[in-house]
């Protein structure tokens, strides 16, 4: 019976989304009051009906119901309580329906806070209640995860050991919040454009915030996780999925830097229109390269082509429509302010230029492949070397950018006193480099600029919080992002440039030396977990003579699925991982163990950490500003 | 020509060149960093330089696999028309077994043996990488429902 209800609350769910986008458009007109309220109850009664639906889905996986096909095909009755609620959205029908329930969550927030006034936030209603409904039907007609299976089995398949792990049971939400995010921008860039745009900058800029700072805490969620689980030591692969995730985040960057300016001195005003289209197109584009199946990896779950075809159609009408559109109406707009040559706008402005050159060369990266393969058949991957030469030197320089940015007024800069009061950073700069060349050997050019960069980004960020007391929240906000970036330039630099790594045979008793650890192989023994078995290694990490800590690192095999996923073992100081994976059974007790030593790694997360806190600080400046706004419109009024 | 007109005939001037060198960067970026799938009847067919980096995907032929001294293993990766022996030294990943699919990265020695720096095998029994299950049905010896 659950599944039917979950069925038949996302037809539900499809209705309001049609009622929403009719009303919605329609009460764009000013005197269309009524229409407006039934598109405001419409977006309620959407995210009651869609979490109902996913709410029915959960506990089909958790009570392992399997006559949901969904939930014994990706399920299963020995899977700890977390990966059952996890196994969710641990598939394609279920992500899609997070997709839809996430989508549904930011229309109800729209027509909830009604930001910009009435008739801008029930176009934007409209435009939200549009994209709703196709991905509706999208799950409807190609994606059921209410789908019956008949007769009905004794157990389920599992899920995929590889999402079995906390890290990946956070992960999509918190991407899906990101990408989805954006749709709100995306909605309202719309809305602008059809019933005149002052003010919708200011309207959706929260909504800009939360995406970015989802999109960072799900990146980095997506790296930390691929750091431990795959067994490589690596963090970032330059793998398709993870691009998929990489380029709306660039571009959701551009949006909140070129918002700003706009916002502030009304500057960029359509770029910033294109740049809130653009970056729910990178969003669609990341879902249809992910759900596809063009692409192979653990994200790829089926590769139905009726699936991607639907997709692009859908993603064809929306970035199509969007930018007719823009095309249409943009020439009506005001042009955006002037500003000289030497001024705050300049800075965001190059911002944006260099952020959406990287953003190009990690598109035509991923997309390079898929496009030659379908025009010729030849098969080639673009590797990490690509990204090393194009994306790493354009997003170097932005770093050297960034410092200077705050530092110019609005309009017209003064270009000698930034450079003056920028004069310590550069002192922390310099120290840094010099310090990395002369304690750290081998010498290594590239390290000591990168590290340069970092205090460059840090002692610029110090200062600005030094020189803005009692400034508003947002100048903050900014520098804490920036000295983000700089800890996580720190980590990169020293988990690529010193890490030292050992891919070796170990029978047991014998020890080996990897940078300033001593480790001794202890053997392996079999353990039993929850629903694996694991072949554990002892490795002894020693001090002298005496054994300080044991670490157990594992190579599970997951009976129900059949799949065999390394469990590594990392321990971390704080500012340096020793990391270890089992490898292979070589006979006569012998294992292959892969040691990596990787100096800040922890910094590359924690940096991330530090940006998304640095959006979370500006998004409260700006609900507590917002507060104190409407509290003293309030008091006018009365 | 008036004030306004001069700057966006700057700016436009400057998206072009900013355009150009972005261009620039990728296509040679491209050039340098492509790496080209093979078969085990693509390098018999065609001759490939030594020397030159590619991903070659196949199965690990049945009783190939030989471990050498330390981490060094030895095995052929075949399509089931023909067959290129693979050196690889470092840790193969859980799955690798004899009859799976596997794909690597690296170049072929002066002897025709593939020198491997990476073995890719996915954590899955019932996966096959989709560049092997298409040259495996173009030598004939693919089998739906796996092999």
């Amino acid at each position: 019976m659950t599944g039917e209800l979950g069925q038949i609350a996302v037809c539900f769910a499809l209705a309001l989304s049609l009622v929403m986008s009719g009303a919605g458009l329609w009460g764009a007109r000013a005197d269309q009051a009524a229409s407006r309220s039934i598109a405001n109850g419409a977006a309620m009664g959407m995210l009651v009906f869609t979490a109902l639906a996913f709410g029915v889905l959960t506990y089909a996986f958790i009570v392992s119901d399997f006559s949901v096909a969904l939930v014994s095909s990706h399920s299963h009755t020995t899977k700890p309580l977390i990966y059952k609620i996890s196994g969710v959205w641990g598939n394609h029908e279920g992500s899609m329906l997070l997709w839809v329930l996430v989508l549904a969550i930011y229309a109800a927030l729209v027509a909830a806070l009604q930001r910009g006034g009435d008739r801008l936030t029930s176009a934007a209603l409209g435009v939200q209640g549009l994209m709703a409904a196709a991905f509706f039907l999208f799950l409807l007609f190609t994606s059921n995860p209410f789908a019956r299976l008949d007769p009905m089995p004794f157990e389920g398949n599992g899920l995929t050991p590889l999402l079995q792990d906390i890290g990946l049971a956070l992960h999509p939400p918190m991407l899906y919040a990101g990408y989805v995010g954006l749709s709100a921008s995306f909605s309202y860039a719309a809305a602008a454009l059809m019933v005149g745009e002052e003010g919708w900058v200011r309207a959706a800029r929260p909504f800009m915030l939360m995406a970015w700072i989802a999109l960072t805490a799900g990146i980095a969620l997506g790296s930390w996780w691929a750091y431990y689980e795959l067994g490589w030591g690596g963090f970032w692969f330059w793998d398709p999925v993870e691009n998929a995730s990489l380029m709306p985040w660039l571009i959701a960057t551009a949006l909140l830097h070129s918002a700003l300016a706009t916002e502030r001195s009304g500057a960029f005003r359509t770029w910033t229109l294109l740049l809130a289209i653009g970056g729910f197109s990178m969003s669609l584009i990341g879902t249809f390269l992910v759900r596809s199946g063009l692409t192979s990896s653990v994200h790829a779950f089926a590769s139905d082509p009726t699936r991607g075809f639907f997709i692009m159609v859908l993603i064809a009408l929306a970035i199509g429509g969007a930018l007719a559109l823009f095309a249409w109406r943009a020439p009506t707009l005001k042009g955006g302010a002037a500003f000289e040559p030497v001024s705050r706008e300049t800075t965001l402005l190059l911002n944006n230029v260099f952020l959406i050159a990287s953003c190009a060369c990690v598109f035509v990266g991923t997309l390079y492949p898929l496009v030659l393969e379908a025009f010729n058949g030849t098969k080639i991957s673009v590797g990490p070397p690509y990204y090393m030469l194009t994306f790493s030197p354009i997003f170097f320089a932005l770093l050297l950018l960034v410092p200077l940015g705050p530092k110019l007024g609005w309009k017209r800069g003064d270009l000698k006193a930034a450079w003056r009061s920028l004069y310590p950073a550069l002192g922390l700069a310099a120290v840094a480099a010099i310090a990395v060349l002369a304690l750290i050997t081998p010498r290594g050019l590239t390290a000591a600029l990168a590290f340069a960069v970092a205090g460059w980004l840090i002692g610029a960020s110090i200062l600005d919080v030094r020189s803005r007391k009692g400034a508003r929240a947002s100048a903050f906000a900014a520098a804490l992002a920036h000295a983000g970036l700089g800890v996580t330039l720190l980590g990169v630099t020293g988990a690529t440039a010193w890490r030292s790594e050992a891919l070796t045979v170990m029978a047991p008793g014998e020890i080996i030396t990897v940078g300033p650890y001593r480790l001794r192989f202890d053997g392996v023994t079999e353990v039993k977990g929850p629903n694996y078995v694991a072949d554990q290694a002892r490795i002894a990490l020693m001090d002298g003579d005496r054994v300080k800590t044991m670490l157990r690192p594992e190579q599970r095999f997951y009976t129900a699925e059949g799949q065999s996923v390394a469990d590594t073992a990392i321990r971390t100081t704080g500012l340096r991982d020793l990391y270890l994976a089992l490898g292979d059974n070589r006979g006569n007790g012998r294992y292959a163990i892969r040691v990596y030593v990787s100096p800040l790694a922890p910094l590359i997360w924690l940096g991330a950490l530090v940006m998304a806190l640095g959006g979370m600080l500006s998004l409260w400046g700006r609900v507590r500003v917002g507060a104190r706004a409407s509290a003293s419109e309030t008091v006018a009024a009365e | 020509m008036n004030a306004k007109k001069k700057r966006r005939l700057a700016f436009a001037a400057a998206l072009v060149a900013v355009g150009a060198v972005l261009a620039v960067i990728v296509v040679y970026g491209l050039g340098q960093n492509t790496m080209y799938f093979r078969s085990p009847t693509d390098i018999a067919e065609h001759r490939i330089q030594p020397g030159v980096s590619i991903r070659l995907g196949g199965l690990v032929q049945q009783g190939s696999v030989a471990h050498g001294k330390g981490a060094e293993v030895r095995f052929a990766i075949t399509d089931g028309k023909s067959t290129v022996p693979v050196n690889f030294s470092g840790v193969l990943p859980a799955l690798f077994r004899e009859g799976q699919g596997v794909v690597t990265t690296g170049a072929l020695n002066e002897t025709g043996t593939f020198v491997a720096n990476e073995v890719l095998a996915k954590h899955d029994e019932k996966y096959m990488p989709p560049e092997v299950v298409d040259s495996l049905k173009r030598s004939g010896h693919w089998k739906e429902g796996g092999v």
